[in-house]
Parts: structure tokens; C-alpha cells; sequence
């Protein structure tokens, strides 16, 4: 077990170097440099004042040694300045935005935990009746829908035609009801489905035959018998859940205006802001990395059975 | 130990369908599913709408109509304008297009890439297989959706790269299961008979090994499908995507929310498009693996 965790641990040095220098390559392959702007509006700039910039940025160096002084300063959280937004630096703008998209994040997916599991509970245990078919078609609907279209028709549903919360914005709990909603359907629907598919075949063991033979009542069998067993395969489950979250919240997050980590990415996305987009790209998959990682962990220490 | 195995075994592997009437078999379980069939119809009228657009739409999607912004479905508009005056249903009507385009043609550069190098890596083994199985595993544990939008950044929008960024990450699961496959039909009495009656690599590998694990490839293939389109309209959607003025559903999105409190239907038939869309092909996809791999559920 112990050898185990430590391989996984070690193992998330190459993966995180990869996925820099992927990054780092893909970034300076893009046609359009950051010192010539062309956005409208902008000025264009001498070839002295470039020049100056490109020096001033570390830009005129040879690559090898850009990605090696990134290394080096990533390491020590400094990931320099923004090139759009010029007087912060890119931690202090990930230090505002991650916590935002890391709490609509957690709500989404304690809201995806929690409604995914009743609903395949419940599709279990009256399977091929109304409360199944609800539950099917409820999370086929999240499954297969984009969350951005998601977004729209919760908008019109909930702030057009019944007015109950604001189409955008974070200043308030009531306006993080419905992003959270729109990002945590495509989880809940993955993990209902999971968790009735397993709930069927837990339902029909021997074991759960026999807590009903000893007279035991129908909800203590569901909760003390089935669902323990039946929760181990959607443990599984939480790691491409954290990737569905994350990336799903740059669209949410650009539709409801949440001022999160998600809606800064797209920003800097169309204005080349390569230490803001590095930064983006890093703190994303060293967090999914280091969540895949203790998921793995997890299904260890949930699942004595389990051996490494 | 393995002789008997296989004296076992052999009259089970006779008694199996062959592979037409197995195909057979999946069509006949696939009509009676009747969400597939629901599915299979929509998917078949989108392409006929993808391919005779011109035909089909009632005005060209780049004229405007700059007298008539953003009004709402009326008699002339069935589904209203757009912020330039455009006709909404035209442009959703050549919308399929970009999107049918994408989910096939996309499929395409998945399979030529990801097929091989799972085949290779699973049938040749050794130091290869460990060096193709690396780089795989590096490439899944990268978030799949954040890489295709740096690809595009990179290449610039426009149909061709979208088949090229999603060609570029999408082969991996693909690869994945043609590994796993290969591996498992590779060490098969019939592969080492092939071998023994002398069939080399190439042989043994596109004659006997593929065609046995075309099923679970197939499968991911019609998973494969939504899931570009999926991945088009969410780049269209934040701008890095289709060029306009081509139009594409997601784009239409994209720009339509800007707009939700005062004109709604920009993006709401969109919406509903790509809504649709994405059931059929989930719903089909469903009732492809069931009925070709029951096993698969």
C-alpha cells in the first residue's frame, strides 16, 4: 500500500513536467506574439520598444532557457506578470479566482454526490417504475446536454419565466444556485447511472437476501447493506467527476459572469496571456492529478478487497 | 495444461455466430430499441438537413437584413433574427452541417490515428508497448477539453483545425481499448494458426486480429461522435472555434447569451439544437453497444 502511494506521488513529477512543457511548446508554436498586439484598438508597437519588451519578459531568449527560468520560478508559486492585466502578477489573480471557482466547484459536486445518489438509489429500487424512469431520463438529460446549453435553460427557466434567481453575477448565495445546478448535472447524471447499475446488482446478492431472510426492514437493507457495497464503483468515479467540474466551469462560469478561475482562462485565452494561460493550465492539472491521485488512494482504504 | 484447454474450448468458439449473422443479430436487438431507433431517425434527418442546407434553408446564412435586427419568430422569420439581421433558421439549418461534419470527420482522424498505434503497441509488445503505454497515460491524465482549446489557440479557428485538435487528443481512449483488445485476441488458438500456416505481421494483424476487435472500436467510435460535437460547439461557444460567418450552433450560443434578457430566442433555438442532437446520438450510441456487446453494459 505504501509502496503504492509513493509510486502514484512520484509518478505526478513526469506527468506535471509533460504537461508544462506541452503547454510551454503549444504556447510558443501560436502564431501572434504578445509584443504585437492585434487586437482593434490597439497600437502596434516600434521594434525598439519590442525589442525592450522581449528583453524585459525574459521573450528573447532561447526556448530551452524560458521554459527552465518558468520551472525554476513556478516552483516557487511566481508565475510573473499578466500580460493583459499589467500591474498583477498571475498568483495574485489565480489567489482571487481559484477560491471562487474552487467553492462553485465543491457545491457542484456535493450537489452532483448527493443527487446522483438518491436518484440511482431510488431508480434502483423501483427499477422499470415511474421513479426509474425519472431518474433515466434525468440523467441522460445531464449526461448527454452540454452544460453551457444546460445554463440557458435554466435561465429561462428559472429567471425568465419563474423569476426565482438572477441570471448572473456572485455577489449573493442566491446567485450561486443556478450555476452550481448547470455545472453539477453532467456529474450527477454520470454518477446516477453508476450507482444504479451497481445498486441492481448489490440488490440481488446473497448477502442482502439474507439480511431481508433475517427479518431486517427495508431501509436499514438499502443503507446499512447495499449501499456500502454498491458506493464503492462510484468512488471511482470522482476522478473524471473533479475534470468534468473543472473544465465545465469555463463555460458556466462565462455564462453566469462568475468571476472565477474558468471565466479568466477564456479572457486570457484570446489576449495570449501565456503566464496567465501556463498558470491556468498547471494549478487545473496538477489539481485533477493530485484529486485522481487520492481517489486512488481512497478506493484502497473503502474497498479492503483491494490490494496493491 | 493449455492442449486440453483448447480441445475444450474449440467447439465453443465453433458453435459462435459468424461475423455477418453476428452483425445481423446487433441490427435486429438495435431496431428493438425503440429510443435508438428514435435516435437513429433524428440523426438520419440531420444529415439530410446537413447535406441539402442549401436547398433547405429559405435565405443564404450571411445576408442581412440590417432593417430588422433581433426580432423575435414571426411569419418571414420562422425562428426570428439574429444581432445582424440574419435569418436564424437558415443559419441553424447549415449549422447541422458544420456539426454533422464535425462528428464524422473527426471520427476519421480519431481512428487513423488511435487504432494503430493501440494495435502496434499491443501486438508488438515489449519496449514499444511500454513507451506507447507511457506516452498514453500521460496524455489521458491531461485534462482532455483544456488541451483541444490551447491546440485551437494555437492553430486559429476554423473547421480543419477543429478535425486536427480533436483528432490530436481523441485517439487516446481509442487506443486504449484497441491495446486491450489486441492484447487478448493475440494470444488466441486461431492467431497462432494463422502464424503457423506462415501469415506475417501484416497479415496476422489486419486479417486476423483487427476485423475480432472491431467491436468495442466501433462502440467508441458512436460514443466518439457526440462527443465532438460536444467539443465544436463548446470551442465555438467561447470563440475559438468555427470562423464566422459560418455558422455553428454553439457559436449562436455563444453569442445569443450576451443577449438572454432581451432576445431570448437567439440562443435558446440553438440550445434546443444541440439539446436534441447530443440525445439522439447518446440514445443511439446506447443501443449500438448494447446491441452489439451486451457485455459491454
Amino acid at each position: 500500500m505504501f509502496q503504492f502511494a509513493l509510486a502514484r506521488v512520484l509518478w505526478l513529477v513526469p506527468t506535471l513536467l509533460a504537461m508544462a512543457l506541452v503547454t510551454f511548446l503549444v504556447m510558443h508554436a501560436t502564431p501572434g506574439s504578445p509584443l504585437d498586439p492585434v487586437a482593434e484598438g490597439a497600437n502596434p508597437l516600434s521594434p525598439e520598444a519590442q525589442k525592450n519588451l522581449a528583453a524585459h519578459y525574459g521573450l528573447d531568449r532561447p526556448l530551452y532557457e524560458q521554459f527552465w527560468i518558468f520551472l525554476t520560478k513556478a516552483v516557487h508559486g511566481d508565475f510573473g506578470n499578466s500580460f493583459v492585466y499589467k500591474t498583477r502578477t498571475v498568483s495574485e489573480i489565480i489567489a482571487q479566482t481559484f477560491p471562487i471557482s474552487l467553492l462553485l466547484g465543491s457545491m457542484a459536486l456535493a450537489l452532483a454526490i448527493v443527487g446522483g445518489l438518491t436518484l440511482g438509489i431510488l431508480a434502483a429500487i423501483y427499477q422499470n417504475r415511474t421513479w426509474d424512469y425519472v431518474s433515466v431520463s434525468l440523467a441522460t438529460f445531464g449526461v448527454a446536454v452540454p452544460n453551457f446549453v444546460l445554463a440557458v435553460f435554466l435561465i429561462i427557466l428559472f429567471s425568465f419565466i419563474v423569476p426565482l434567481f438572477p441570471t448572473g453575477g456572485w455577489e449573493s448565495p442566491r446567485t450561486w444556485v443556478l450555476p452550481t445546478i448547470a455545472l453539477a448535472l453532467a456529474p450527477m447524471g454520470i454518477i446516477a447511472r453508476f450507482t444504479r447499475a451497481s445498486m441492481l446488482e448489490v440488490i440481488r446478492a446473497d448477502y442482502t437476501l439474507t439480511a431481508r431472510a433475517k427479518g431486517l426492514g427495508e431501509l436499514p437493507v438499502i443503507f446499512k447493506h447495499a449501499l456500502k457495497n454498491a458506493f464503492i464503483p462510484v468512488v471511482t468515479l470522482l476522478g473524471p467527476m473533479f475534470a468534468a467540474v473543472g473544465t465545465g466551469s469555463f463555460f458556466v462560469e462565462s455564462i453566469f459572469r462568475v468571476p472565477g478561475m474558468g471565466r479568466f482562462f477564456v479572457i486570457s485565452m484570446t489576449g495570449r496571456d501565456y503566464p496567465m494561460i501556463m498558470a491556468v493550465v498547471l494549478t487545473y492539472g496538477a489539481f485533477l492529478a493530485i484529486m485522481n491521485l487520492v481517489v486512488d488512494l481512497l478506493y484502497g482504504v473503502l474497498d479492503p478487497r483491494i490490494r496493491y | 495444461m493449455s492442449r486440453v484447454a483448447i480441445a475444450v474450448a474449440a467447439p465453443v468458439e465453433e458453435a459462435r455466430p459468424r461475423s455477418s449473422s453476428l452483425l445481423r443479430d446487433g441490427v435486429r436487438r438495435l431496431r428493438r430499441n425503440k429510443l435508438a431507433v428514435a435516435g437513429g431517425v433524428v440523426i438520419a434527418v440531420l444529415c439530410v438537413v446537413a447535406i441539402f442546407a442549401d436547398f433547405l434553408a429559405p435565405l443564404p446564412y450571411t445576408k442581412s437584413n440590417f432593417g430588422r435586427l433581433n426580432e423575435a419568430p414571426s411569419r418571414e422569420y420562422p425562428l426570428g433574427t439574429d444581432q445582424l439581421g440574419r435569418d436564424l433558421l437558415s443559419r441553424m439549418i447549415y449549422g447541422a452541417r458544420v456539426s454533422m461534419l464535425v462528428g464524422l470527420g473527426a471520427q476519421v482522424i480519431v481512428v487513423l490515428i488511435g487504432v494503430p498505434i493501440g494495435a502496434l503497441s499491443g501486438f508488438i509488445g515489449g519496449r514499444t508497448d511500454m513507451f506507447l503505454t507511457r506516452f498514453i497515460d500521460v496524455m489521458y491524465a491531461f485534462p482532455r477539453l483544456l488541451f483541444v482549446i490551447l491546440l485551437m489557440s494555437m492553430l486559429g479557428a476554423g473547421l480543419m483545425n477543429i478535425f486536427i485538435a480533436i483528432g490530436l487528443t481523441g485517439w487516446v481512449g481509442i487506443a486504449r481499448q484497441t491495446r486491450a483488445q489486441v492484447l487478448a485476441i493475440k494470444e488466441k488458438e486461431f492467431v497462432d494458426g494463422a502464424r503457423a500456416l506462415g501469415a506475417g505481421f501484416r497479415r496476422l494483424l489486419m486479417r486476423h486480429i483487427l476485423p475480432n476487435a472491431l467491436t468495442p472500436i466501433v462502440v467508441a467510435v458512436t460514443f466518439g461522435i457526440p462527443e465532438a460535437i460536444f467539443t465544436e460547439a463548446a470551442l465555438s461557444f467561447i470563440g475559438v472555434g468555427i470562423n464566422p460567418p459560418t455558422p455553428s450552433w454553439g457559436q449562436m450560443v455563444g453569442e445569443g447569451q450576451q443577449y438572454i434578457r432581451s432576445y431570448w430566442h437567439l440562443c435558446v433555438f440553438p440550445s434546443i439544437a444541440i439539446a436534441i442532437t447530443m440525445l439522439s446520438f447518446t440514445f443511439f450510441g446506447d443501443g449500438v453497444r448494447d446491441a452489439l456487446d451486451p457485455k459491454l453494459k
